[in-house]
């Protein structure tokens, strides 16, 4: 037990950092399962973003004051520290952009118009959010390219290993994947998909807006070409994201926005572009969002990786077991013999009743949960062919006791359709 | 508020007017990509311009459901030009709820359908508030 005590993360402490978990919702306690969705900020990163705006708001990379100097720093030190926290190398390799959604874009935009030709294939997964999708469809037509998809397992739950060599053998230009699924919960081996991918000559997206804000995540180990994040679910701001890529790769790829702060020089009719990664950040950073994300960074240190990893395998070992034994209930993805494959994201469908009049009971009892297609249609309505699934989802600050009340809603949401 | 009235469970596990229409006037297929919600109407126009019968088919929420339940009831036996005139405040009314405006689109998924079918029956340019649901 001592044992336990030492390897458990002590979530009373961790909530009072939250102020939003002190509210209400329609007059309840607000529970809050869509963390996958965007998670709640510690006061330490309000703090961090509030105090940049009232005691040093000043542009960076060039103020000759102090203030200007202060932002810089705390600007570049955020970079370091989200190099450090994935591993990247150095933090050249740290490209700031809006979000996970955004960075995908650029790869597609930069790397992926430079070097995805007329017949080449794209190969992605059948677990992707649109994210993951959409950028690399349109890559696919603006090039005559093929997007190719790796189809799920029998179990509809993992990727389907026989397929990914099938996909492989096509010698795909870019292997675009999750690393962890928004609406399955399943955690992809994105080593060994980078590890074929590179046999083939294919360049490597890892997809880890759902994995970098819940687990420790090795870029270096990985050993992928690129790797997405969004700041907003690891309790950073909205409005800042990060694209890594490795230094060879970015600084042979061209930038895809021009202006400001993204050149070494200007003159009538030539450039040069600035060092690596400013060349990808034209004009005024979200200096704020980076600040913002440094801050979550600490947070999510101090709390320490291992452990918030262990926290949400526990809650959603506990959610299955509990939704398993209610009736009617079907899960989505792995079951409690996957668990350390499977993120904290539970998908669940309850008779036939359509998941936002399950959301809506939810939130009538102040428990907010997401219900719908989740941004993941050919995950959703194609391959499991259903029209919406509800969703929960958690993080450091959920409890086990948040897990009962949401299986009290289900009891509620049973008796209000009388199932 | 409680969205899920007794009345509203009612029409939705026992809607009225629910099915296919053979020979129906003009039917029109619409949907809430976003939520799933998708619906097809049925409306018989008689001669005098009114609706003899109208009928739906699609799957849903409670909300979406229910409500094409009730309108479907409200239009029988009105005039094109009544069904035309109907917005959300009406709709509102009829179902006895205020949806909210995460709902909203559920709610008006049957009346935007109907709404749509006489003036695509018509041959008549579609108004704004019609276009707005």
């Amino acid at each position: 037990m001592m044992q336990m005590a030492h390897e458990d993360i002590d979530v009373e402490r961790i909530r009072r950092d939250f102020p939003i978990l002190g509210t209400t919702m329609n007059g309840k306690p607000l529970i809050y399962l869509d963390s996958a969705a965007t998670s709640q900020k510690p006061i330490q990163v309000i703090d961090a973003i509030s105090n940049y705006y009232k005691e040093y708001n000043a542009n960076i990379h060039r103020g000759i004051y102090q203030i200007s100097e202060r932002a810089t720093s705390e600007y570049i030190e955020s970079k370091e520290k989200l190099a450090r926290f994935i591993n990247a190398r150095e933090m050249a390799e740290i490209v700031y952009t809006r979000n996970a959604t955004e960075s995908i874009n650029v790869v597609a935009l930069t790397w992926g118009n430079e070097n995805v030709k007329k017949g080449d294939h794209i190969l992605i997964s059948d677990m992707e959010h649109h994210s993951n999708i959409v950028p690399w469809m349109l890559l696919a037509e603006r090039k005559g390219a093929t997007l190719d998809y790796i189809k799920l397992d029998g179990a509809k739950a993992e990727l389907d290993v026989q397929n990914l060599g099938e996909q492989m053998a096509k010698k795909p230009k870019i292997v675009a994947v999750t690393q962890a699924s928004n609406v399955l919960g399943t955690i992809n081996d994105v080593k060994t998909v980078t590890k074929m991918a590179h046999e083939v000559g294919a360049k490597v997206l890892v997809d880890g807006a759902q994995s970098a804000p819940h687990m420790k995540v090795d870029v270096r180990d990985i050993d992928c070409d690129f790797f997405v994040l969004s700041g907003h679910k690891m309790l950073g701001p909205t409005g800042i994201g990060a694209l890594y890529g490795k230094r060879e790769i970015l600084e042979a790829t061209e930038p895809l926005l021009s202006g400001g702060d993204m050149i070494r020089s200007v003159h009538h009719h030539e450039h040069t572009w600035n060092d690596l990664p400013w060349k990808f950040e034209a004009g005024t950073s979200d200096i704020a969002g980076g600040i913002g994300l440094s801050a979550a960074i600490d947070y999510l240190n101090g709390v320490g990786m291992e452990k918030v990893r262990s926290h949400e395998k526990k809650l959603v070992r506990y959610v299955i077991e509990r939704l398993s034994q209610v009736k009617g209930v079907q899960i989505f993805g792995l079951g409690q013999d996957g668990i350390d494959k499977r993120c904290g994201v539970v998908a669940f469908k309850l008779e036939n009743i359509h998941p936002h009049d399950v959301a809506q009971i939810f939130d009538s009892e102040g428990i907010a949960i997401r219900a719908g297609h989740h941004c993941a249609m050919p995950l959703v309505t194609e391959t499991l062919g259903e029209g919406a699934l509800s969703r929960l989802s958690f993080y450091i600050y959920n409890t086990e006791s948040e897990v009962d009340a949401a299986i009290a809603a289900i009891e509620t949401v049973r008796r209000t359709f009388k199932v | 508020m409680d969205l899920y009235a007794e009345e509203i469970i009612s029409h939705y596990e026992h809607p009225h007017n629910k099915g296919k229409m053979d020979n129906a006037s003009i039917s029109l297929h619409r949907d809430n990509p976003t939520c799933g919600d998708e619906m097809t109407i049925y409306l018989n126009v008689d001669k005098d311009g009114k609706v003899s019968d109208v009928k739906f088919e699609g799957s849903g929420c409670a909300i979406s459901m229910a409500s094409a339940s009730m309108m479907t009831d409200f239009v029988k036996g009105k005039s094109l030009g009544e069904v035309e005139s109907m917005g959300v405040k009406e709709l509102v009314e009829l179902i006895g709820i205020d949806p909210g405006p995460a709902r909203l689109k559920c709610a008006t998924l049957s009346l935007r359908a109907i709404k749509e079918a006489t003036f695509i029956y018509e041959h008549k340019p579609m108004d704004s508030s019609t276009k707005s649901l």
